[in-house]
């Protein structure tokens, strides 16, 4: 497997991240697959930072910072230019957070869907708003603290399911993907090239800073956050065809997942139970869509 | 080629005559035709320019921007809420130095609801580094997009070409249209130093420190005062190929004049009948009329207020607690100037009401017994105390 991960490193070094960031190693390994010939942009988010102050840039592709809730438009923008231009091989691609895809920057990236611009659209997702010091998100996660969700009222509604809300504007292909899956990452996105059209990309993005977990377990809390079915690993063909790409036969109890992370230490036991309960409800509703299941 | 245009088709016929490549626009009250016949230029194929049908005018100009930081001459039209719901992306487009060029009609703000013009919506757009050049009639549009886009592409700067709405958005003028073959050997296709390329790969926009952004300003700064040099040297070949020249201002009968109106849109057009009917009457009245509001002609308001002996700014918008946005800016020219006359500020016109030349004439007459104005800020045609 480890053939599929191109030796050549279009990112370069020099980015500020922190210690474990996910979205670090995804941006790294999304590039390789990417190529050069492309466009970025990227909408207020840790990824503003982590490339460098100017006049610094790790992208090492052409990126345009973007405004927070533009990142569907700009691309959309950048698209036709090109395509105006006679540069229809640019690969146009908005990197956007959370933040940026399931608040702020929703109705950009829907218009931009709606519209089937032919973009890749990655978000990665860390559930919260890291950037700015951790405060919540639509995508953070029933019961977790932030900032503004604090112990005494942690969040009490689910994370918002922004897959379901790609796959139902049946765009071309929708796909999730994690740094402890690189493989099944790199093919989803060397497929996602060869498709026209819109493409979704959820990358789930352990965030040490923000979940207050080591950095050393970026890659085994990703893993377990699909081992547990918290995270599943999929794909979605014109928002109709959903498969599961890296099988889970045996699933582990999702307080492995939550107990490596200081953002879940203020649960009850009955907490955790009804977290338990909502992943293998989200998970029959999956199996229930799903055409089907491939062995890792 | 002479054609009967309303005012939004104008727009429409000045983005086709630039050649304009990408549109990113949103429909809105009084703009709509515009987008429609732009829509219609691109399915046609008279216009090779790729539409993009966005969800809000938020992403209209983060589009343009997009589009016009990949190398692309980018268009959009908007009105009112539109432009106040693009401001932070107007902000944007400045700052990237992208040269987007917009149409405005100037459409006053709700609550509560009013499709009707004012200036208030482009007006509170001052500071966001935006050229703004407000239009007298249908002609002045498609003319001023055509120069707008030379000179933004030379200063790296947008500009936003005004007018008001249904006064000339909706009013069917007579408009000669430039010739294309001739418009395209004024107006040069756009070919950026600086886009995203990924041959030369480049970071635009990324996060500074305290050491760098504060000459990033002062260089759109620069850039701004010296765009001043470029709308008088593209309005004066202007019209050396197209023969109807341009400045950053208008005068009429400014020449002897004691009195000056201070004017812009089409107040300008009704106040030069009532120029005509004051100087029937004997009075010695000229006027001055705006054209080029950003960078804010000041040399040449001084130049000429400082000959006469009163001036009234005539201003169809409003900043709150304070006078006419004209006016201050008027003001502000003058104030460190020996010889600087009363100014009087008019507030008229909001939400459409009509401005007559009677109206005018009133105003002028008004300040006949006044060798200073009662107040900072007159309102003319208010129907309550």
């Amino acid at each position: 497997m480890s053939s599929l991960i191109s030796r050549e490193e279009i990112m370069g070094c020099g980015h500020v991240a922190c210690q474990g960031c996910g979205a670090t190693i995804l941006m790294r390994h999304a590039l390789k697959v990417l190529g050069r010939d492309t466009c970025l942009t990227i909408p207020a988010c840790c990824w503003t930072v982590i490339d460098g102050p100017f006049p610094h840039s790790a992208a090492n592709v052409p990126l345009f910072h973007a405004a927070f809730m533009t990142a569907g438009a700009t691309a959309s923008g950048i698209r036709a230019a090109y395509d105006m231009l006679g540069r229809e091989k640019i690969k146009v691609v908005a990197w956007a957070g959370d933040g940026g895809t399931y608040d702020i920057g929703i109705q950009a990236l829907s218009g931009a869907a709606e519209r089937n611009e032919d973009i890749i659209y990655i978000c990665y997702d860390n559930e919260a708003y890291m950037n700015t010091g951790i405060q919540r998100s639509a995508s953070t996660p029933l019961y977790a603290w932030t900032t503004t969700t604090p112990v005494s009222h942690p969040k009490e509604t689910p994370k918002k399911d922004i897959v379901s809300i790609m796959a139902a504007h049946r765009i071309p292909y929708i796909a999730t993907g994690t740094v402890a899956y690189i493989e099944d990452m790199i093919k989803k996105l060397q497929k996602a090239k060869e498709i026209k059209g819109t493409r979704f990309i959820l990358l789930f993005s352990p965030c040490p800073s923000g979940w207050k977990s080591k950095p050393e377990d970026t890659v085994k809390l990703s893993r377990l956050a699909v081992k547990s079915r918290l995270f599943p690993l999929i794909e979605i063909e014109n928002g109709t065809d959903w498969r599961v790409t890296v099988r889970v036969e045996k699933p582990v109890p999702v307080i492995d997942y939550l107990k490596l992370q200081g953002r879940f230490r203020h649960l009850t036991e009955e907490q955790v139970g009804l977290i338990q309960l909502s992943v293998d409800r989200e998970w029959e509703m999956l199996r229930g869509k799903v055409i089907k299941e491939e062995k890792q | 080629m002479r054609k009967v245009l309303m005012g939004n088709h104008a727009i429409s016929w000045g983005a086709l005559l630039s050649r304009a490549q990408v549109i990113a626009a949103y429909p809105i009250t009084p703009q709509t035709q515009a987008v429609e016949l732009l829509a219609e230029m691109c399915a046609e194929g008279k216009l090779d320019a790729k539409f993009v049908k966005v969800e809000s005018e938020h992403s209209a100009m983060a589009a343009c921007i997009g589009a016009s930081a990949a190398g692309a001459r980018a268009f959009t039209a908007t009105s009112g809420q539109g432009l106040a719901l693009m401001h932070e992306m107007l902000h944007w487009a400045a700052g990237a130095r992208t040269p987007v060029v917009l149409a405005n009609i100037n459409r006053a703000m709700a609550p509560p609801w009013t499709i009707w013009t004012d200036q208030n919506d482009s007006l509170s757009q001052r500071d966001t580094g935006w050229m703004q050049v407000y239009c007298q009639n249908n002609q002045e549009v498609v003319d001023s997009i055509i120069q707008a886009y030379r000179v933004s592409e030379q200063a790296l700067l947008p500009v936003m070409v005004v007018l008001d709405a249904f006064v000339l958005s909706h009013t069917l003028e007579t408009v000669d249209l430039p010739d294309q073959e001739q418009v395209d050997a004024y107006l040069p296709s756009f070919d950026p130093e600086f886009k995203l390329d990924p041959d030369n790969p480049r970071t635009f926009g990324g996060l500074t420190a305290m050491d760098g952004y504060f000459e990033l300003r002062y260089k759109m700064h620069q850039s701004m005062e010296q765009s001043k040099g470029l709308w008088e040297e593209t309005g004066r070949e202007f019209g050396e190929v197209f023969g109807r020249p341009y400045g950053l201002i208008e005068t009429y009968k400014t020449a002897d004049a004691e009195l000056l109106i201070v004017t812009s849109s089409t107040i300008a057009s009704t106040a030069r009948v009532a120029v005509d009917r004051l100087r029937e009457k004997g009075r010695k009245v000229g006027l001055l009329r705006i054209r080029v509001f950003r960078p804010f002609p000041t040399e040449e308001i001084r130049e000429i207020l400082s000959s006469v002996k009163k001036a009234v700014v005539i201003d169809r918008n409003i900043s709150y607690g304070s006078s006419g946005i004209f006016c201050q800016e008027v003001k502000a020219a003058m104030y460190n100037t020996a010889n600087r006359p009363p100014i009087f500020g008019i507030i008229t016109g909001l939400g459409g009401r009509d401005v007559s030349s009677t109206d005018i004439i009133n105003i002028v007459e008004r300040t006949d017994s006044k060798p200073l104005p009662d107040s900072d800020i007159i309102f003319e045609g208010v129907t309550i105390q």
